[in-house]
């Protein structure tokens, strides 16, 4: 990411004008009241923000991984309440999947490794039976798109959710997590799509690295602004080393997701990106505990209150945390890789991974 | 505020076909080295190793052709400095003066200067420590007192110096001393004297024995002793500008990261014998950090390459880089069973016993992680 692009500069203007101006305090209240932000949503997906790994001749931005994380960031970087991610990766599915994409919202399936969702193939179509856990904005999304196995090929499939049975849940900070029941359900299905099934998994987990790198961002500025202004012992608490110290590791934390997920993004344009976007999950979520902690001591007791809006970025790092995998299930299936390849193999495996993703394919 | 951003790095096309000349280096020069001396990383100090790699052209790489050096490109050396941490060669010896005593004469000092030392720096004859901390002056640096005063050709240095890495095996210190003995401003009137430690009279050297037993640190005692002119390095009364920009080079390079390389090492070797699932998840956790400092370093490196000034990036990369180089002996501790033993047991074990009493210094050589906590502040704003 080294050139930004013209797209990226263009979508970062964008979400920073639309999110700014739509994503207010009562917004993000109303939206933990259960309303839907109409108008939020359809001004991005007008703005054609949600296809932006769609490709021009699919009706998309045709923008590359490291165009999207620029939208990704900004949803978390403003908590923006609404399946944005999901409806970026929805649309990226449906595009690999040769299907046309209709109006959202849409949510993605599974995001949970252990679901069970079997399709059964039935001439051009597919029966899905089985159980959808934990589908971000489940109840708010009219079709739902999920990237299913069988017989060892892999199917990007589009079902209207009329047809589920939805269980509400929400996670930490009221983003609904529900569960959709499906009974022998006729979807439509793409041709066997090329890719591996880990695909679904890793694009999540690129998302809510890139999120959570957004939201520590705001604690970061948030953070410095209040222990500006606050004062304290004649002094604003800034002045104090105690906080001071403290500010410098959640910098830390903020630079160190950054480029975590930059990298990830970036490998990810060129290939699988198995290596990198684990990395990134890793990093962010161990950044998400340490960020919100240092968040929410330096801004005392009126961060702890429902009132400030500090909670809004807390609470949800709390939860994309945990999403698309915690940092230990990463961290366990990325170790037990590189212990299998051996020692010897460590370094070099490092440098060749850098090397592979030097410059970045478009 | 600033905004700490470490964009990845675009590596240049055929650097690789470079990384392996200095594995192939590494393999004829290092084999059968017991992991108990890779172990030391950037603190084995072995000047015949050193020799080799002014001989393979691997010091001086930056430099000047006019002075000895190879006219590489900063990427280049980044990564032999890498390569050459993850072997855990022995680079002690000229790692000052290759990383900051040789560029801060290229920069600063005279031409007769540049002839005489910087040469013998690329070819690894000659090796450097730095003068920089006094019994009284630690963190506050700009507190320091050792002086120098006006000798016909030359300066009479008096005072201490203390933590003096290699002093007591290298050729010249290059000394921040008090060349104006009544400065109006703190930062003002002192100088860098470049002294020939071997050929200089009224200079006691004395070893310092560090918690593991080990003698890098010394003490270095002044008593009249005589500097020529010729040996001032760079303007006098601007020391305190030369040194803060030195540590800009002190502060952002690999060995910043990769001090406890060797014992990440060591576990994986351990977990990939005996898998388990808490083991699977140290090494990924210590990979992914070590990954993502990599990835950062080498942004530092880059901006480093194009003239920016990344002060501030390269003292976020040494605290982050710290914190975890000192992580990993207790991951290891608990990942692993195993006694540390600094003689007798396996490898892992030695190399355990090595980093775990090591790890105290990462965080205060080369700028206390509070130092570079207030210097991170202040770029957000906060001082």
């Amino acid at each position: 990411m080294n050139e930004t692009s013209e797209l990226q500069v263009i979508l970062a203007d964008q979400m920073q004008r639309i999110l700014s101006d739509l994503v207010e305090k009562k917004t993000l209240e109303d939206s933990e009241e259960g309303i839907w932000p109409e108008k939020l949503w359809h001004t991005i997906e007008e703005n054609g923000i949600t296809r932006v790994l769609v490709p021009e001749d699919l009706g998309g931005a045709g923008g590359n991984w490291c165009d999207a994380e620029v939208v990704m960031r900004a949803a978390g970087r403003h908590q923006a309440p609404i399946p944005l991610i999901e409806n970026v990766i929805a649309n990226w599915l449906l595009a690999k999947g040769n299907i046309p994409i209709p109006n959202g919202p849409l949510s993605i399936a599974p995001v949970n490794n252990a679901d069970k969702l079997d399709l059964t193939l039935e001439g051009d179509h597919g029966r899905l039976n089985g159980i959808a856990s934990r589908v971000p904005w489940g109840r708010f999304i009219k079709k739902l798109v999920l990237l299913l196995e069988t017989k060892n090929k892999l199917f990007v499939a589009l079902v209207s959710t009329d047809k589920a049975i939805v269980e509400k849940d929400t996670n930490i900070a009221s983003e609904p997590r529900d569960t959709l029941f499906f009974d022998d359900v006729l979807i439509d299905i793409s041709k066997p799509i090329d890719e591996d099934k880990g695909a679904l998994q890793r694009a999540g987990a690129m998302a809510r690295s890139s999120q959570i790198a957004g939201a520590l961002e705001f604690l970061l500025l948030e953070s410095v602004k209040y222990a500006n202004d606050r004062v304290q012992f004649g002094r604003p608490l800034g002045k104090f080393q105690a906080i001071q110290q403290e500010l410098a590791r959640l910098a830390g934390e903020v630079a160190s997701s950054g480029a975590a997920v930059e990298t990830a993004f970036r490998a990810r344009q060129n290939n699988d990106a198995v290596f990198e976007v684990a990395v990134a999950k890793i990093i962010t979520s161990e950044a998400a505990t340490t960020g919100t902690s240092i968040a929410h001591q330096t801004h005392g007791a009126i961060g702890f209150t429902y009132e400030h809006p500090l909670h809004f970025a807390t609470r949800r790092l709390w939860s994309w945390r945990s999403e698309f995998g915690t940092e230990n299930r990463w961290s366990e299936e990325l170790g037990r890789t590189l212990a299998d390849n051996g020692a010897t193999k460590l370094w070099p495996f490092l440098t060749a991974r850098t090397a592979a993703n030097s410059k970045i394919k478009n | 505020m600033h905004v700490f951003q470490f964009e990845p790095l675009n590596l240049p096309v055929n650097i690789e076909e470079f990384r392996l000349e200095v594995r192939d280096f590494i393999e004829e020069n290092l084999s059968g080295y017991p992991a108990s001396k890779k172990a030391k990383s950037w603190a084995g100090f072995d000047p015949d190793f050193s020799r080799k790699m002014g001989k393979a052209g691997y010091l001086g790489m930056t430099f000047p052709k006019k002075y000895g050096g190879h006219e590489r490109t900063a990427f280049e050396r980044y990564v032999m400095l890498e390569e050459m941490l993850a072997a855990g060669a022995p680079v002690a010896a000229h790692w000052t003066a290759d990383r900051q005593s040789g560029p801060l004469i290229l920069q600063v000092g005279t031409e007769e200067l540049k002839r005489r030392i910087v040469p013998k720096i690329a070819s690894g004859e000659c090796f450097f420590c730095i003068g920089m901390s006094e019994p009284d002056s630690g963190s506050d640096l700009a507190s320091i007192r050792t002086k120098a005063t006006k000798n016909n050709d030359g300066w009479l240095v008096n005072g201490t110096k203390v933590w003096t890495s290699g002093a007591h095996r290298v050729d010249y210190m290059i000394a921040l001393v008090r060349t104006t003995a009544e400065a109006e401003k703190k930062h003002e009137g002192m100088s860098q004297l470049l002294i020939d430690l071997k050929q200089t009279s009224g200079i006691s050297v004395r070893p310092i024995k560090n918690l593991a037993g080990e003698e890098h640190f010394n003490e270095v005692i002044f008593e009249d002793a005589f500097v020529p002119s010729a040996n001032l390095i760079g303007v006098e009364g601007q020391g305190w500008r030369q040194v803060i920009s030195e540590l800009a080079y002190e502060r952002s390079g690999p060995e910043r990261y990769m001090s406890s390389y060797r014992l990440i090492y060591e576990l994986v070797q351990e977990v990939s014998l005996n898998p388990t699932s808490s083991g699977a998840t140290a090494v990924g956790h210590l990979v992914a950090h070590l990954a993502t400092l990599r990835a950062m370093s080498m942004s530092v490196a880059g901006k480093l390459q194009s003239g920016l000034d990344p002060a501030l990036d390269g003292s976020v990369v040494k605290d982050l880089g710290a914190v975890f180089e000192q992580s990993v002996p207790l991951i290891a501790h608990q990942t692993i069973e195993t006694e540390p033993s600094p003689s007798k047991g396996n490898d892992f074990s030695q190399t355990l016993a090595y980093i775990t009493q090591a790890a105290p210094s990462f965080s205060l050589r080369g700028g206390t992680r509070e130092i570079l906590r207030g210097i991170i502040a202040r770029g957000l704003g906060l001082r």
